[in-house]
């Protein structure tokens, strides 16, 4: 079966979900004439039209406040920030508005809104181009967060991220953009909040997300020759994300590792550090052990972001760390 | 003709018996957290509201009592709100600063200043993408001119031509520091810099902001520029109930009878013929009506906190 980029994937999505539902408009910086900072916008301008594919200014606070009231008023709009730093800028509308409008209001209306965003290193872009802000949205009682790791999570999470009536983050990362697969490998997301055993095993739990996954499962494969077997999870939503799953697995394997690129302080990973300490403390045998960055900004100077990213041989040290 | 000036003039005893009422039941200690009153800014609301429609939407400010009452809200959903009560219109989760009634149109109060306004650029956006006749407007005070979505927003609905009525309530007052002091330039100088259309009116005088807003919502509906709408009124009560307004001039206060848009709007009322006995049967009408609001609302019973966190999302998968 044919390969498809991840990027293309979402591309690919976006075109089924806007010709589903003329209701779906775009908005974001340099997504129509110039087609996307990724290209993840390519040929949607020419398709669906201006109407539809619209380019804003450099505007992010007004763009996504503006997709709020556009919610509110019967659309369903996707939008793009070009990189998650940038989400900074919005944040009164996603936080103070966006995640809370439904509840605020006593239920009378729903935000139906995706934001679409880049996030992680990689491209040494520097401290401000790509950070992993993901914990702070997860932190928001309203708000959804996506983090697909394949071009298949990709398509079909976007699809259940448009379907959803919720404000959904949709959470890319740039190193994903050019890894290839089959849209439809078997096990399929029909909606958030499910993740996805990548790998089966049995003397560990490795949770994770993003591109950190293939991070994880290129060091399950060294794991594999020392004669360990590690389970890998990828959690694909960090919010809502699937506890059932994750404690599921460590009542089998009673040690857990969690790996993500974003910053270990703070981090998805001490959330879930801490409901399996409180839920499941007696199914453990080891301490629970979280990789993530180091406390500091993305550095820019490539020997410096090499030895930023966590690495498959971080997460090995880590993995054997919780067996000895 | 009087007609409309009474219906303008109902909805105007309306909002200042209602925020009176209010003033009572926070000092009385009904009302839980703090409100901001509008009293003495009627006419905006009563004014403008006149040349909406219901398929008109807006948002409001922190300051939105009269916005949301001029707009159709139910007075008994409303006061139950305010009053935290479970069958509020926000179910007694949003309270003053939050009413929202989206049947009509009301896309909520905010407690963020400016940020009703990109809210209000989005309805407007979605009305012209459905190809409808509706416009939006967005109610802010002058002291959310210093706030920067407010250049955005001026900006991207001159760029989209967009059925977009800015309103600014300019009372002189950024909570409690006089805008002078936090405002360098003039709306009128930000509207003209994004190619919007501008009117500056009393708005303490009712007709005349009904007429500027007729203006320019058949402008809007015909596809004409965004409009900013500046109305120059006078904020009598504090930043909050209960502020002591220390930072103000005493004499600023004083003789605001002379300005007051309820007196102004009635003594041309009582020229008329019957004007006295309409005038009075209003303030009949409008007192009971908040009265059964007030009792209805006492007996309503509080919110169910289960049912709250199960608002938060619309639908949710738990691991």
């Amino acid at each position: 079966m044919a390969e498809t980029r991840f990027g293309k994937a979402i591309n690919l999505a976006l075109v089924e979900c806007m010709e589903g539902d003329p209701s779906i408009i775009l908005l974001g910086e340099d997504i129509g004439q110039a087609e996307g900072s990724f290209k993840v916008t390519r040929g949607l301008l020419k398709k669906f039209g201006p109407e539809r594919v619209l380019d804003t200014p450099i505007s992010e606070a007004a763009i996504v406040g503006a997709a709020v009231g556009a919610a509110m008023s019967g659309l369903k709009p996707v939008v793009e920030i070009m990189f998650m730093d940038f989400i900074t800028l919005a944040m009164d509308a996603l936080v103070n508005q966006a995640s809370k409008a439904r509840f605020m209001f006593g239920g009378q209306c729903s935000v139906p809104i995706v934001v679409r965003t880049p996030h992680g290193g990689g491209l040494n872009a520097g401290p401000q181009h790509s950070q992993c802000l993901e914990a702070w949205l997860a932190h928001v009682p309203g708000l959804k967060v996506v983090c697909p790791s394949t071009p298949s999570d990709a398509y079909h999470l976007f699809k259940a991220s448009v379907a959803d009536p919720d404000p959904v983050i949709f959470v890319e990362n740039k190193a994903l953009y050019a890894v290839s697969g089959e849209l439809n490998p078997g096990e399929i997301p029909q909606d958030i909040g499910r993740a996805r055993t990548v790998r089966a095993g049995n003397d560990v739990t490795v949770v994770s997300y993003g591109a950190a996954v293939h991070t994880v499962l290129a060091a399950a494969q060294i794991l594999q020759l020392e004669g360990i077997s590690a389970e890998v999870i990828d959690l694909r939503s960090l919010q809502p994300w699937d506890e059932k799953t994750v404690f599921g697995s460590v009542a089998r394997t009673h040690r857990l590792v969690i790996v993500h690129e974003a910053v270990k302080s703070f981090g998805v990973g001490a959330e879930i550090a801490a409901r399996v300490a409180e839920d499941a403390f007696d199914e453990l045998d080891a301490p629970i052990v979280r990789i993530g960055a180091p406390f500091m900004p993305v550095p820019f100077g490539r020997s410096l972001e090499e030895q930023y990213i966590p690495a498959a041989a971080a997460v090995v040290a880590g993995v054997r760390k919780t067996l000895s | 003709m009087k007609d409309r000036l009474l219906s303008m003039i109902e909805t105007m005893v309306l909002i200042r018996s209602t925020e009176n009422r209010l003033a009572k039941l926070f000092a009385d200690g009904e009302i839980p957290g703090f409100i901001h009153l509008s009293i003495g800014q009627e006419a905006v609301a009563a004014g403008v509201m006149s040349a909406l429609g219901p398929q008109d939407t807006i948002t409001t400010t922190h300051r939105g009592h009269g916005h949301v009452i001029a707009k159709g809200i139910g007075l008994d959903r409303f006061f139950r709100e305010v009053m935290g009560r479970a069958n509020g219109i926000c179910a007694g989760r949003g309270g003053s600063m939050h009413v929202a009634d989206m049947s009509v149109g009301v896309l909520g109060a905010n407690g963020i200043v400016g940020a009703g306004i990109p809210i209000a650029l989005g309805s407007a956006l979605a009305h012209k993408v459905r190809k409808t006749s509706a416009i939006a407007a967005t109610f802010f005070g002058d002291g959310a001119q210093a706030e920067g979505v407010l250049y955005e927003s001026l900006n991207l609905s001159s760029l989209w031509g967009l059925p977009l009525l800015f309103v600014c309530e300019n009372n002189g007052w950024s909570e409690f520091s006089p805008t002078s002091r936090q405002f360098a330039g003039t709306i009128e100088g930000l509207a003209r810099a994004f190619g919007l259309n501008y009117t500056r009116v009393d708005g303490n005088d009712v007709e005349a902001v009904a007429l500027e807003t007729e203006n320019a919502a058949m402008s809007l509906r015909a596809g004409g520029n965004p409009h900013v709408l500046e109305c120059m009124t006078v904020r009598v009560r504090g930043h909050f109930e209960g502020d002591p307004q220390k930072y103000r001039d005493p004499g600023e206060l004083a003789g605001l009878e002379a300005s007051d848009p309820i007196a102004r709007a009635a003594e041309k009322v009582r020229a008329l013929p019957k004007g006295d006995s309409d005038l009075r049967a209003i303030e009949e009408r409008v007192a009971s009506r908040i009265e059964d609001a007030v009792r209805n609302a006492r007996e309503d019973r509080l919110p169910d906190f289960r049912q709250a966190i199960g608002d938060v999302y619309t639908t949710r998968r738990e691991g």
